[in-house]
C-alpha cells in the first residue's frame, strides 16, 4: 500500500468540544489544545497519517485529508 | 458515501458531555455502516431514553426514539412488519438491562434478526448518576455515596445464556474492533449483541475519580484483554474482548413465514 500524505487536518471548530482524547492517543504528538480548548495541528509535519484521532474522536470534529484523497463533500462546504 | 452524509448535520454539535463515550460509538458505527456500503434507507435504528439512546437523532436512517427500556419491544414490531431492513438498537446499561432486562432476554431467546448495542458506561448518565445493574460492586454513585453493594451483571454471558447468537464486547479505546463488530453484527443473521464499554466522564469518572475522558479510555486499555489470552489467565481481574459467540440458529422472522405458510395450508 502507498503511503498516504498529509494534505490537512480538517479540524470542525464549531464542534470540537476540547475534551483531549485525540490530543492524548496521537502517537506522534501532533495535536494540541489552544488557549479556546480547540484542537490544532502544531506539528503537522510528524503526522503519520494513522487516523487515530479521526476514529476516537466524539465529535467528529477532526479529519486527516490525504494526498490522493478530497475531502468529504460535508468537509468541502465548510 | 462519506462518513457525514449518514449524519443530520444540523444537530450538531450534538448534546453528549466533551469526551463522552457515546460519541464515539457514534463515529464507530458510522464507519461500520459505510463499510457495509448500505444505504440509508435500508437501515431503522430504534432507541429508548437515555444519554445514549440519543445517538438516534443523529443519524440519518430512519430512526424511532421511542420509550425507555422498550426499544427492543419497538424493534420487534419493526422487524416483524420489515423483516427486510436492518434493525439496530443502541442502549445504555440502564436501558437494556435495569427497566429493559425482560425485553432483553427474550430478544434474545428468539433469536429475532437485529442488533443491540448496549452502551455500558455503568451509570445512569441521563438522569444524573444514579447507579446501574452495571455499576460494579464498591462503586460510588448518586444513589450509592457509601459505595454500592450490588454485583453487575456480566452482559455477555447474559446474553449468551439467554440465547443471542452473536455476542462481542469491546471499548471505545478500540474504535477500530468496535467498527469490525458493529459491521458483522448486523451483517449476522439473527439477535446479535456488541457490548461496548463507553466512558461517562461527568458522573461515572468524576465520582470515581478515574480522571478525564483519555485516562478512562486509557483504563479500558490496561483493565480489558483478548478472549483467552494469556494476561486473562495470570490475572483474572482482566475484563475480556472480543467474539463470545458466533453461530447459527433458526432465525425469528424466518420461522414465523413457516408458520404463516402452515396457517395457510401451503396456499399463496
Ligand atoms: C419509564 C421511565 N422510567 C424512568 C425514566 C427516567 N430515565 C431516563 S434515562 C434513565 C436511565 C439512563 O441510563 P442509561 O440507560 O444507562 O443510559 P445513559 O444515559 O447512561 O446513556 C432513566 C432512569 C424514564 N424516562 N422513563
Ligand atoms: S477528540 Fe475531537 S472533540 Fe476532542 S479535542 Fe480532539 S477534535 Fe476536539
Ligand atoms: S493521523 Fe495519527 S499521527 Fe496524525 S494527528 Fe492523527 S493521530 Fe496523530
Ligand atoms: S452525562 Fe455521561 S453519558 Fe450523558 S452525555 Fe454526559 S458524559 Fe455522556
Amino acid at each position: 500500500m502507498a503511503k498516504a500524505k498529509l494534505k490537512e487536518h480538517l479540524i470542525n471548530r464549531e464542534w470540537c468540544k476540547g475534551c483531549g482524547i485525540c490530543v492524548h492517543f496521537c502517537p506522534k504528538n501532533v495535536l494540541e489544545l489552544d488557549a479556546q480548548e480547540k484542537v490544532f495541528a502544531a506539528r503537522p509535519e510528524d503526522c503519520i497519517c494513522c487516523r487515530l484521532c479521526e476514529i476516537r474522536c466524539p465529535d467528529l470534529a477532526i479529519e486527516i485529508l490525504t494526498e490522493k484523497q478530497e475531502a468529504s463533500e460535508n468537509g468541502k462546504s465548510a | 458515501m462519506a462518513v457525514k452524509d449518514y449524519i443530520r448535520e444540523r444537530f450538531f454539535p450534538h448534546l453528549w458531555c466533551p469526551g463522552c463515550g457515546h460519541g464515539i460509538v457514534l463515529n464507530s458505527l458510522l464507519r461500520a455502516v459505510e463499510q457495509l456500503g448500505m444505504s440509508k434507507n435500508e437501515i431503522v435504528m430504534v432507541s429508548g431514553i437515555g444519554c445514549s439512546s440519543r445517538i438516534s437523532g443523529y443519524v440519518d436512517f430512519h430512526t424511532l426514539h421511542t420509550l425507555h427500556g422498550r426499544a427492543l419491544a419497538f424493534a420487534t414490531g419493526v422487524k416483524m412488519s420489515k423483516p427486510e431492513l436492518n434493525v439496530i438498537v443502541p442502549m445504555g446499561d440502564g436501558d437494556a438491562l435495569a427497566i429493559g432486562g425482560n425485553h432483553f432476554i427474550h430478544a434474545a431467546r428468539r433469536n429475532i434478526a437485529m442488533t443491540a448495542l448496549v452502551m455500558n458506561n455503568r451509570i445512569y448518565g441521563m438522569t444524573g448518576g444514579q447507579y446501574s445493574p452495571l455499576s460494579g460492586y464498591g462503586c460510588q454513585a448518586t444513589t450509592s455515596p457509601f459505595g454500592n453493594i450490588d454485583y453487575s451483571f456480566d452482559i455477555a454471558e447474559l446474553a449468551k445464556a439467554a440465547g443471542a447468537t452473536y455476542v462481542a464486547r469491546t471499548t471505545t479505546y478500540h474504535a477500530k474492533q468496535m467498527t469490525e463488530m458493529i459491521r458483522d453484527a448486523v451483517l449476522h443473521d439473527g439477535f446479535s449483541v456488541v457490548e461496548i464499554l463507553t466512558q461517562c466522564p461527568t458522573y461515572y469518572g468524576r465520582r470515581n475519580r478515574l480522571g478525564d475522558a483519555a485516562e478512562m479510555m486509557d483504563w479500558y486499555k490496561s483493565h480489558t484483554t483478548p478472549i483467552g489470552s494469556k494476561a486473562k489467565e495470570e490475572n483474572p481481574s482482566l475484563i475480556e474482548r472480543g467474539v463470545f459467540v458466533q453461530r447459527d440458529k433458526p432465525e425469528y422472522c424466518t420461522e414465523y413465514d413457516k408458520v404463516i405458510e402452515k396457517a395457510r395450508g401451503g396456499q399463496a
